[in-house]
């Protein structure tokens, strides 16, 4: 009995030190605040861009055997060009250096800090977003684009209205899995600077000289963030898979 | 009755990329207002080709289509437009999986032709009902035997009001049992007076409804003419072995 009251009372005192001295808690709240932000700013921003490169990329492989020599099949040829480049360069180098170069290069004369870590993850995870929903745009059959066709819609038309829907809701699972990721990846932006959930930690172990107490807290978040995402998003799988079948 | 020829192709050609063969090597035909096509011919012969031509679902490589007069193939033709106005039904129904079928019925016409909900919808129902589905509105087309499915596709593009149907091969992917209520909807629709294309393979079809048959092979009409012509009084060697084989 002795035993455990002792751990007990220790690990009571470690809690204290880590979190409640001198309101330390605060450096985790404002950490959760930033990587929660972050986040959900860079998976929109990655979203938007990905869905961008993913239309250019699969209009172009879906089209450019048909179209017309012009200027609108040059415009898509260099954007796919550059799509493709784009998705070379991002996918070839860690995101921890992606988000140096951003921080001290490119971007270094901005004080804003979460605005630039937004940046920073947006774009790394819109390289991974575009192709997913590539892989969700291809896997729709042909034969619903041609029956749109068919009908008189045109291509944006029996994009928005026949493909991207059905692919949006196949490839719901991978962009899932996706945001999960980057929730994760964001840790790596106390290398910045910039008072994420991680580098929170790494303050009060700096001030108080104890590793156990913050690291396993922050892992208890990150994980509970995770579940309670995951549980979200499969509220919402369900929802579509409901209404459609 | 006066042939009024609603589409006329000359000299269609389609020649597919990295392939030696032409697909289609000079096609002519008419297709005459309220006329009935049947295009019949063996696998690869170009005949699923030449109907896809028909709408631009393929680009010709060469030669030209009039409907009404114009020239589809014109580079500043605006084929949305066309297209609006021929329905088209593929092997595979291709009705989306992600709408209901009244969805499925008034997605185009209401988007396209400006037409209310309360419209379109007057409209689909009316359809729904005369193909015995009307209880099936609601329902998702996964939800749908193969039969049912083909005639709401077919109803689909009848939605659009259009001057000419296209039916791809739209029995051959159908159990053998739900083939007659599919062929039953198209022979009630040629009755009306659709001016129809056909690729099939059911040659009892082709005879009892068809005006004008068309026999394709290597990418070229053979032999054409009416039903009789061809099924009783083949020309060709190549129709009489085509015709051994199948009948």
């Amino acid at each position: 009995m002795t035993g455990i009251a002792a751990w007990w009372s220790n690990i009571a005192a470690q809690f204290t030190v880590a979190f409640i001295v001198k309101d330390r808690w605060k450096y985790i709240v404002t950490g959760l605040r930033n990587t929660l932000i972050v986040t959900l700013g860079a998976v929109l921003l990655g979203i938007a861009l990905g869905a961008v490169i993913a239309l250019v990329r699969s209009s172009w492989d879906r089209t450019h055997d048909d179209m017309r020599p012009g200027f609108s099949k040059a415009c898509l040829g260099v954007a796919n060009w550059l799509s493709k480049l784009y998705l070379t360069l991002i996918r070839g180098t860690p995101v921890v250096v992606q988000i140096m170069i951003l921080f001290f290069v490119i971007m270094a004369n901005s004080n804003n800090k979460i605005l630039t870590g937004i940046i920073a993850f947006g774009l790394n995870s819109a390289a991974y977003v575009a192709e997913i929903i590539r892989s969700g745009i291809m896997s729709i059959d042909i034969g619903q684009t041609e029956a749109g066709r068919s009908l008189g819609f045109n291509y944006t038309q029996t994009m928005s209205f026949v493909v991207l829907p059905q692919a949006f809701k196949n490839v719901l699972p991978a962009l899932a899995n996706e945001f999960i990721s980057l929730l994760k990846e964001t840790a790596v932006a106390g290398y910045v600077g910039l008072t994420d959930l991680t580098r929170a930690a790494g303050i009060i172990r700096g001030v108080t000289y104890q590793s156990f107490m913050p690291l396993i807290g922050i892992a208890i978040i990150y994980l509970v963030l995770v579940i309670f995402f995951s549980w979200l998003i499969g509220k919402l799988e369900r929802r579509l898979r409901n209404s459609d079948h | 009755m006066t042939t009024d020829t609603l589409i006329e192709v000359k000299g269609l050609q389609k020649h597919f990329k990295g392939g030696d063969i032409k697909a289609l090597n000079g096609v002519d035909v008419s297709i005459a207002r309220g006329e009935v096509m049947v295009i019949i011919g063996p696998s690869g012969s170009g005949k699923s080709t030449f109907l896809r031509c028909l709408n631009l679902l393929e680009k010709p490589t060469g030669g030209t289509i009039l409907v009404d007069g114009a020239d589809i193939t014109d580079p500043k033709a605006d084929i949305n437009r066309y297209r609006q106005h021929m329905g088209m039904v593929f092997q595979h129904f291709n009705l989306f999986p992600h709408m209901t079928v009244l969805r499925n019925m008034t997605l185009a016409p209401m988007k396209l032709l400006g037409k209310s909900r309360a419209e379109a919808e007057e409209k689909a129902m009316a359809l729904l009902e005369r193909v015995g589905l009307a209880d099936r509105a609601g329902a998702y087309p996964h939800q749908l035997s193969g039969g049912q499915q083909q005639r709401i596709a077919i109803i689909r593009a009848l939605c659009m009001e259009p001057e000419v149907m296209l039916f791809d091969e739209p029995t051959s992917a159908l159990d053998p049992e739900m083939v007659g209520e599919v062929l039953e909807v198209m022979k009630a629709l040629a009755r009306d007076g659709m001016t129809m294309a056909c690729v099939t393979h059911e040659m009892g079809f082709a005879r009892e409804v068809a005006n004008h048959v068309v026999f394709m092979d290597e990418g070229k009409i053979v032999e054409q003419g009416t039903p009789s012509d061809i099924f009783d009084h083949p020309q060709s060697e190549r129709l009489r072995s085509f015709l051994a084989k199948i009948l």
